[in-house]
């Protein structure tokens, strides 16, 4: 991201809009918004020069909250229409706002293919595995045999995961929230900003009305902190309320351990490697499920790749530098021509 | 020199037909360079298959290139052929019905054996008698692989690249025709093969062969010499294709609005050539995006107008289908959008390959709600450039996509071009918000033209959000609001209705005190404005009235047409015009002439069809 970072200091009222925020009370996702704008504002890019960009859903009304330069566009394409601004425009900080039906169903394809480009933008993907604004129906990240209006006798669907597809499609940034946890959050959408190339965290957000409690394995406090681990580049992979759990590898699978237990010291702990161009042992982490293993928050990902838009702008310079032609009037003297 | 004769000709039309691979597209282009180098006006066609390479010497592998030559104005590559070259017994089978009595045929006799009748299905060993070919026509038997390899003979080249050389044999035997020195081909040659020395000597070689041979044949036959045109206006000209001039129309108005180009696109045949034009242009600051999908090719080009860039896709009739709703939110937005749509054969994937004028109803109506676009069309290979720059003007200044249909005829063919320069174009002018205007809402607008206000991110002080939804018409927030609905759509409805006022007016070619009036749109008007010059010639009043501008029409529209008791609107599609026409201009009863077979109308139909209006 090429963008000014300026002398001003902003503060999360800066990127607040004036419209009224039109989300179901209790929702997931007043709190990614609450965290973003934070971000935008330790960010240090002017609202002017912050572009959010989405397409259709319930998350997908956050532009209309965020003081900048919003669009909100059709269902699937916001993925293709943020590529559009950032090449056109890369001095822009641009945030793709979607939902797990935008963004993996409608949009799949656009999303594969930003990722793969590594279109320098944001993307925020909130998963609350279920379709919100037309009544509740499954998405593609449901969980397999799930009861909704549309699946009244079970979901016979397999999920998609998106971390999955994300390093599927060569995915040089993936991180993972969860709405309730605000601190992490505001960690990983700022490592997002800061990350060169497309940045994509799933937002594991509640819908109160849908599909109330779709992460509640997790959010519940009190054991939240026994289910949960934050990844944190070159940080022992050390979770659990008493700071004594910890992963290991068993053969070419994960374990978790307890230190100071079977010998084991922090030592033994493994250490998490988010610049590792090998995706092996971060795809391991980023698909951790409960109730045997915890399910993991932070920066899983976060390895430096050219990203598309610069390589479009390094181009044109290049053949700008060597070609003789930079106007209208040149390019028409090229022409094999004659006098009539 | 041992000519026999030589003929006069106002005009000439020469067809070269064989294997897709045979070089035929690049024999006519240098042949119809080097003519128009000489002073003839030109217009080429190219018809090839959709196969890149079908099996050789068959039906299905036919590619063609037709060059139409003249002393005076010409407007089409010609119905019939005087000289078709046929480099084997399928381009023969192809193209046998369209060669003029008493034309001329040259061939390949080493491509004629047994084994390549077969493959042509041909049942006899006699192909001419079999497709019942005239007495009248002129055969010029020559065997162009032979003596291609005889004049190659010690260059050391393989015997594939020698036989890929027997199309310049025959470019040869056509200069010679034509009484066409060779110089100027041996240059094109030059430019092409510079840097391939050895395969450029071959290529002249056997070019000055062919063209020799012409010489020595002391045939009974007579060559042809088409004067120079003295109708051309003075000037510099090139021959560009209609995609090749759309390309350069979009950086024209690129440099005349300071705006940086983009196109979003995805590849389609007939269209993908602009796309190519486009990507080779970084030294100018085009950027290109080659999308996932037809879908992204058009919502990364509504992005790219949203930061502030001139936003294009291009595309033909299946993408345009998928280009629906995206169309829809730029209308929604308001955000200027340029989109090419290069028609072609259809339902579904149809004929891929070929031409007709088949998305009129598509462009107008094809989308979800209330939905007005610009809809215009180019009507020459030429000409695409003026339209693709002023569809790039009229989406900029008046905030609006456009859809300029151009098609697969126009789109490959090539026409004389009169080089413009920059500073001879009209200005484009975008409605842009200024400093001191920062109340302005997403909604705020021109209240004459309804046109609304541009602000670019980047620019303090005019954050706004857009989007699909309806907005409220003063402070452009989300609204479902049942009056502001009404009027938002009326606001967007009368501002495209309002872009007519900036339109030229509708002229009428022809006779003025006409007894028929024919009408027509986008690329068929070539082949109108021939056959109604020629019924003219013969005594005829008849006229032509040719729409660019299809929504909003010119403003004096129903006026002129009205004027005409008789009126025929001829169209390559099952009445698409005519029915908007309909609805758009009262107490006018529209006669239709109607095709629809992917090939352009042949001027000879045009005046049967006129003839027969007049009785």
């Amino acid at each position: 991201m090429e963008t000014k970072e300026t002398t001003i200091q902003y503060t999360a009222k800066d990127f607040k809009s004036d419209q009224y925020v039109r989300w179901c009370p209790g929702c997931g996702d007043y709190a990614v918004l609450n965290s973003l704008q934070k971000v935008m504002a330790d960010l240090g890019v002017a609202p002017h020069d912050t572009a959010v960009i989405s397409g259709i859903g319930c998350s997908s009304r956050l532009p209309y909250y965020t003081s900048s330069y919003g669009f909100h566009t059709i269902h699937g394409r916001g993925a293709a229409v943020a590529t559009g601004v950032k090449v056109a425009n890369p001095k822009l900080s641009v945030w793709q706002i979607t939902g797990d039906g935008d963004c993996l169903a409608i949009g799949g394809n656009h999303f594969i293919h930003s990722v793969r480009r590594n279109v320098d933008i944001n993307v925020l993907l909130f998963n609350n595995q279920i379709y919100g604004l037309t009544k509740g129906q499954y998405s593609p990240t449901t969980k397999k045999g799930y009861v909704t209006k549309s699946s009244p006798f079970g979901t016979v669907e397999r999920p998609f995961r998106p971390a999955e597809l994300t390093f599927g499609a060569r995915g040089t940034f993936f991180a993972r929230l969860l709405d309730v946890d605000l601190k992490n959050s505001q960690t990983a959408i700022l490592a997002a900003a800061r990350h060169k190339g497309t940045s994509v965290v799933e937002c594991l957000v509640n819908c109160v009305i849908f599909n109330d409690g779709a992460h509640g394995w997790l959010a519940e406090k009190e054991t939240r902190s026994d289910r949960l681990i934050l990844l944190e580049h070159g940080k022992p992979m050390i979770f659990g309320k008493e700071a004594n759990k910890g992963l290991m590898l068993d053969g070419f699978n994960l374990k978790v351990v307890t230190i100071g237990q079977n010998g084991i010291t922090e030592a033994d702990i493994l250490v998490h490697d988010a610049v590792c161009q090998d995706t092996t042992l971060q795809m391991k982490l980023a698909l951790m499920e409960g109730p045997e293993l915890p399910i993991a928050v932070g920066v899983i990902r976060d390895v430096e790749e050219e990203t598309y838009d610069a390589a479009v702008e390094a181009q044109i310079a290049e053949v700008q530098a060597k070609s003789k032609v930079k106007t209208f009037d040149d390019l028409i003297a090229t022409c094999e021509k004659w006098e009539m | 020199m041992d000519k026999t004769k030589t003929t006069e000709l106002d005009n000439v039309v020469v067809r070269f037909s064989g294997d897709s691979g045979d070089g035929m597209q690049l024999t006519g282009t240098l042949f119809s360079n080097l003519s128009a180098i000489l002073g003839n006006e030109i217009s080429t066609f190219p018809d090839f298959p959709s196969e890149i390479r079908a099996p050789l010497g068959t039906i299905g592998g036919v590619s063609g290139f037709q060059v139409h030559l003249g002393s005076s104005k010409i407007y089409t590559p010609g119905d019939d052929a005087d000289v078709l070259v046929a480099m084997n017994p399928a381009a023969l089978k192809v193209n046998a019905s369209s060669v003029k009595k008493g034309g001329i045929i040259i061939f390949d006799t080493d491509s004629f054996e047994k084994s390549d009748l077969d493959k042509a299905g041909f049942k006899t060993d006699n192909p001419f008698v079999e497709l019942g070919i005239s007495d009248a026509t002129q055969l010029i038997p020559a065997a162009l692989s032979s003596l291609t390899q005889n004049s190659l003979d010690g260059f050391g080249l393989d015997n594939k690249t020698v036989l890929r050389s027997k199309n310049m044999f025959s470019l040869g035997l056509i200069c010679w025709l034509f009484n066409r020195p060779i110089d100027q081909a041996i240059h094109f040659l030059e430019n092409k093969f510079g840097k391939k020395p050895d395969l450029l000597h071959a290529n002249v070689k056997v070019l000055t062969d062919g063209y020799n041979y012409g010489n020595n044949l002391h045939l009974t036959i007579s060559t042809f010499i088409v004067e120079k045109s003295h109708e051309t206006p003075k000037g510099t000209y090139t021959s560009i294709s209609g995609n090749k001039a759309t390309a350069w129309g979009l950086i024209a108005a690129s440099q005349k609005s300071g705006l940086q180009l983009f196109l979003g696109s995805y590849p389609i045949t007939p269209a993908t050539d602009i796309m190519h034009e486009l990507a080779l242009r970084k030294d100018m600051g085009v950027k290109v995006v080659q999308a996932e999908d037809e879908i992204a090719g058009i919502t990364s080009a509504i992005g790219a107008s949203f930061a502030g860039s001139l936003a294009a896709t291009n595309t033909s009739g299946p993408g345009l289908a998928l280009k629906s709703e995206a169309i829809g939110l730029a209308v929604m937005a308001e955000l200027p959008l340029v989109v090419i749509d290069v028609m072609r054969g259809g339902p579904s994937t149809g004929l891929p390959t070929k031409t007709e004028q088949t998305d009129l109803l598509q462009a107008l109506y094809g989308r979800n709600g209330e939905s007005p676009a610009v809809v215009m069309a180019a009507s020459t290979p030429a000409d695409c450039f003026h339209f693709a720059f002023m569809a790039s003007k009229i989406a900029l200044e008046h905030m609006t996509p456009v859809i300029l249909l151009t098609d697969a005829f126009i789109g490959n063919g090539t026409s004389l071009w009169k080089l413009p320069t920059l500073a001879e174009l009209p200005g484009i002018y975008p409605n842009y918000t200024k400093k001191g205007m920062e109340d302005v809402k997403v909604t705020s607008r021109d209240e004459e033209t309804k046109v609304r206000y541009w602000s670019i991110p980047g620019t303090e002080g005019f954050g706004h959000r857009n989007g699909g939804l309806e907005k409220d018409y003063y402070t452009g927030a989300i609204s479902t609001d049942p009056e502001n609905h009404q009027k938002m759509v009326d606001t967007r409805a009368e501002k495209i209705k309002n872009i007519s006022q900036f339109l030229p007016d509708l002229v009428i070619e022809g006779s003025e005190e006409a007894d028929l009036l024919v009408i027509g749109w986008g690329g068929t008007h070539g082949h109108l404005m021939s056959a109604v010059q020629s019924m003219n010639k013969k005594g005829n009043k008849i006229a032509l009235a040719h729409f660019n501008y299809i929504n909003p029409l010119p403003k004096n529209t129903i006026e002129v047409i009205q004027r005409y008791k008789k009126v025929v609107v001829c169209e390559l599609n099952s009445g698409q015009f005519a029915t908007y026409l309909r609805s758009n201009v009262p107490a006018v009863e529209f006669l239709q002439h109607n095709k629809v077979q992917g090939q352009p109308f042949t001027v000879a139909e045009l005046e049967e069809c006129f003839e027969n209006l007049l009785k």
